[in-house]
C-alpha cells in the first residue's frame, strides 16, 4: 500500500494510507472516512495509525420502503446519488447539509444539520437504525431504542466509537422538486439575527449571508433567504434541471486572497440583492447546493488551503455577542468570502452534536501565518458566550478550549473507552482535541 | 427495452453499468459467484430501476466453464430471454506480482483469456439462436501493445481483443453486434492501492460511455475517450523508445 497524502476539504495534506474497498467486510479496524467534506483533520489518520478506509465504494441501498419512506443503504452511499434516485421520485432527505458530496456514514458522524434545524433538528434525529462494527470486531445494530448509549455517542461522534457500515433513516415525501423562495435585504446584524428569529415561526427553512467587512452600522448587513417547499399549484410539472458542473481548474495564487478581493465579492453579493425583497421559485439544487457546481472550488483559497470556523451562539449570550463575534473577527482582519448566519433549534441528546439553541455562524478562512490567533481569538469569545464549536469544520481549535465548550465530552469519552478500550478508532483531531 | 446479462455486475465499472440499464427501465439479471453480493447488488438495483423494472441473479464463476452454460440459460429463464450479454468480470494483478507467482498468473491468463472466450461463445450461440443480439465485453487498454507494467496482464487482453474483433467480423452480419471495452486507468476495487496515472477516470463516466456504445453498436470503445488519443500515440511509438519508457 502506497503512502498517498490525504487531505479534508481545506486542503491540509497529511501523510497517510487510503484504502478503497468496494465492501467493507473485512476492512480493517481502523478509522472510516467518506468523501473528506469535513474541512480540517476529521477524517484525517492520526500520525500513530496511518490507515484510514474510505467507505465511499460501499455505496449500495439495501432497502426502500416507499410506504413509510425508510430507507437503508451502506454508509458511502452519497447524498448526491440519493438525489439523483429520489427527488424525481418525490422524496427528500429530512435534513440536508450544504453539500450534497457528502455520504451516509459523514452525515450521522458529524451529525450534520442544515437550514431547517429549528424544526426537524440533526440528520441524527431522523436515524432509526445503524449497523457498525465495533472495536472487538463484532458486527452489530444500534438505534435510539437500541444499545442507545453506543448510538448517541456514534452520532456526532466523528467516527470514534465503530464503524458506520449501514444507515436506516426516514425519508421525507415533498409535494413538488421545487422550492418556493423568499429573500430580502437586511442592513445590519441586530436586524439579522430578529428578522431570522421571527422567520422561524413560518417558514420551515432558513439561511442567510452577510458581509463580514463591513463595519459600525452596517456591521452584518446581508440578504437572509426563507424556504418551503414549492406546492403543486405554484410549481411547474417539470423536474429542474441541474446547472452544469465546472471544475476550478488551478490552484489560486495568493494575491487573489487579498482583503480587497474578499470586499469587492462582497460589496457585489451584497448589492446584487438590490431589492428589498425577492420572491419565486428555484430549484433545490441552487437552493441547498450553491456551490456543488464548482468542483474543487477549494481551490480557490490557494496552495495553503482554507478553514471554516463555525460556531454557535446561545440565545442565553444574547444578540450583542454576535455583534462581537464579528467585532472580534474583523479586527484581526479576518476576512471571508461566506459568512453563513443559520438559526439553531434545541441541543440533540448525541453526546457530541453541535448545534444547541440559538444562532450558529459559519465562515471560510483562507490559511495564513495568524490564522491560529484568530481562531484562538474567536474561540475564547465563543467560550465566554458559552458557544461551541463544530468538529466537521475544525482544524485550529486549542484542547483547552474544546473541553472548556464542551461539557458532554467526558461523558462521550467514558462511552468511547467502554466500546474501544485500545483506541483503534482515532483521527488527527481526536489526538489533537481529546489525547488519543 | 433491453433484456441484460451481466458478468461482474456487483462491483467495480459493472455496478455502475448494471444501475444505468435499470434506471432507465431495462430488465438485468446478475451473473457472480457470491451469493451474498450478488443479492446486495439486487437489492440496490431494485430500488434504484425505473417502475417495472425486473432484478434477478444467478450463479456464474469466470474460474469454472461448466458453470457458464446454466448461468445462460437460468438468465434466459429469469428474463424471459436476454438480448444482450454484458462482462465486465476478470482478473488483475501487477506485472510484478505476476512475474512472482507464476501459479496466479496461469490462473490470470486462464480467467481473462481462454475462459472469458469460453463464456463469449456459449454467449454467442444464445444471442445467435434468438437472430440478433449485443455481446459487450471487457478487455483493456493494456492490450492494445506489450508494455513494460503490463506484460502479462496485456498478453491476455490483446488476445481477448483478438477474438472480438474477429467475433465482429464474422457474425455481425448475422445480427450479432460486439462492442469490445477498452478502459484506461478506471478507479475500482481492481486499481485500489495503484499510483494513479494521468487520464483516470470514474465508474459511472465509463458506464455511460459503454451503454452509448452498446446502444450504438460501436465495435470498439474506449473509456474515458482521451486513452484512444493516448494509446494512438503509444502504438506508433518505435521499439527502442518502448525499452525505455516506464510505461
Amino acid at each position: 500500500m502506497p503512502q498517498t497524502r490525504i487531505a479534508g476539504w481545506g486542503r491540509q495534506f497529511v501523510e497517510g494510507e487510503e484504502l478503497k474497498p468496494e465492501t467493507l467486510d473485512g476492512a480493517p479496524p481502523v478509522l472510516f472516512r467518506g468523501l473528506g467534506r469535513s474541512y480540517g483533520d476529521s477524517s484525517l489518520p492520526a500520525a500513530s495509525s496511518p490507515l484510514v478506509v474510505n467507505t465511499t465504494r460501499a455505496n449500495r441501498i439495501i432497502a426502500f420502503d416507499p410506504a413509510t419512506g425508510v430507507l437503508r443503504a451502506e454508509a458511502g452511499l452519497a447524498l448526491v446519488d440519493i438525489n439523483r434516485t429520489f427527488l424525481p421520485r418525490g422524496w427528500f432527505v429530512p435534513v440536508t447539509p450544504g453539500t450534497s458530496l457528502v455520504t451516509l456514514g459523514g452525515m450521522v458522524a458529524a451529525d450534520v444539520h442544515g437550514k431547517n434545524h429549528h424544526v426537524e433538528g440533526c440528520f441524527g434525529a431522523h436515524v432509526t437504525r445503524l449497523k457498525m462494527r465495533v472495536a472487538d470486531g463484532r458486527v452489530l445494530e444500534c438505534g435510539p431504542d437500541l444499545e442507545r448509549e453506543l448510538f448517541l455517542a456514534t452520532v456526532a461522534g466523528m467516527g470514534l466509537t465503530g464503524q458506520i457500515l449501514e444507515v436506516e433513516f426516514g425519508m421525507r415525501r415533498i409535494p413538488t422538486p421545487w422550492i418556493w423562495q423568499e429573500s430580502e435585504r437586511v442592513a445590519n446584524i441586530e436586524e439579522y439575527v430578529e428578522k431570522l428569529k421571527e422567520s422561524a415561526k413560518d417558514w420551515p427553512m432558513t439561511v442567510g449571508w452577510i458581509d463580514c467587512l463591513s463595519r459600525g452600522a452596517n456591521l452584518g448587513r446581508g440578504f437572509l433567504m426563507k424556504g418551503r417547499w414549492a406546492q403543486a399549484h405554484e410549481a411547474p410539472a417539470k423536474f429542474p434541471r441541474e446547472l452544469p458542473k465546472i471544475r476550478f481548474p488551478f490552484t489560486a495564487p495568493e494575491f487573489l486572497l487579498s482583503q480587497a478581493t474578499v470586499k469587492t465579492f462582497n460589496f457585489g453579493l451584497y448589492n446584487s440583492h438590490f431589492q428589498k425583497k425577492k420572491v419565486g421559485l428555484t430549484d433545490p439544487f441552487r437552493f441547498f447546493y450553491p456551490l456543488d457546481t464548482v468542483l474543487d472550488w477549494n481551490r480557490a483559497y490557494g496552495r495553503r488551503g482554507l478553514t471554516q470556523y463555525q460556531c454557535v451562539l446561545p440565545d442565553s449570550a444574547g444578540t450583542g455577542a454576535a455583534r462581537k463575534f464579528l467585532e472580534v473577527l474583523s479586527s484581526r482582519g479576518g476576512a471571508s468570502f461566506l459568512c453563513v448566519i443559520k438559526d439553531c433549534g434545541p441541543e440533540s441528546a448525541a453526546y457530541l452534536s453541535f448545534p444547541r439553541k440559538g444562532i450558529s455562524i459559519a465562515l471560510d478562512i483562507a490559511i495564513r501565518s495568524d490564522t491560529q490567533e484568530l481562531v484562538d481569538a474567536l474561540n475564547e469569545h465563543v467560550l465566554n458566550a458559552g458557544g461551541r464549536i463544530y468538529l466537521a469544520k475544525d482544524q485550529f481549535t486549542r484542547p483547552e478550549h474544546f473541553r472548556a465548550m464542551e461539557s458532554r465530552l467526558p461523558a462521550f469519552q467514558a462511552v468511547r473507552e467502554k466500546w474501544d478500550p485500545e483506541k483503534k478508532f482515532k483521527s488527527a483531531q481526536s489526538v489533537r482535541l481529546f489525547g488519543d | 427495452m433491453r433484456r441484460v446479462a451481466i458478468l461482474g455486475g456487483t462491483r467495480g465499472m459493472g455496478r455502475s453499468i448494471a444501475r444505468r440499464f435499470v434506471e432507465r427501465g431495462d430488465w438485468v439479471v446478475l451473473l457472480g459467484r457470491d451469493e451474498d453480493e450478488l443479492g446486495r447488488s439486487k437489492a440496490d438495483l431494485e430500488a434504484r430501476g425505473a417502475p417495472g423494472v425486473r432484478v434477478a441473479t444467478t450463479r456464474c464463476d469466470l474460474e469454472h466453464p461448466e458453470s457458464f452454460r446454466p448461468a445462460l440459460e437460468a438468465a434466459e429463464q429469469l428474463l424471459e430471454g436476454i438480448d444482450t450479454v454484458v462482462v465486465t468480470a476478470g482478473l488483475f494483478a501487477t506485472q510484478e506480482k505476476l512475474e512472482q507467482d507464476p501459479v496466479f498468473a496461469q490462473k490470470l491468463l486462464t480467467v481473462d483469456f481462454a475462459n472469458t472466450v469460453v463464456f463469449c461463445e456459449e454467449a454467442r450461440k444464445k444471442l445467435l439462436l434468438r437472430g440478433k443480439g449485443t455481446l459487450c465485453v471487457f478487455s483493456s487498454v493494456a492490450g492494445d501493445r506489450g508494455r513494460k507494467p503490463v506484460v502479462i496482464y496485456g498478453a491476455a487482453k490483446a488476445g481477448l481483443s483478438a477474438y472480438l474483433e474477429g467475433l465482429d467480423h464474422k457474425y455481425r452480419s448475422q445480427g450479432l453486434v460486439t462492442v469490445c471495452v477498452k478502459p484506461g486507468f478506471v478507479h475500482t476495487g481492481m486499481t485500489s492501492g495503484l499510483p494513479t496515472p494521468p487520464f483516470a477516470g470514474e465508474p459511472d463516466d465509463v458506464a455511460q460511455a459503454v451503454i452509448e456504445a452498446i446502444d450504438a453498436g460501436t465495435p470498439v470503445v474506449y473509456a474515458p475517450a482521451i486513452w484512444r488519443a493516448v494509446m494512438t500515440a503509444i502504438k506508433a511509438m518505435p521499439r527502442f523508445v518502448m525499452r525505455r519508457a516506464g510505461f
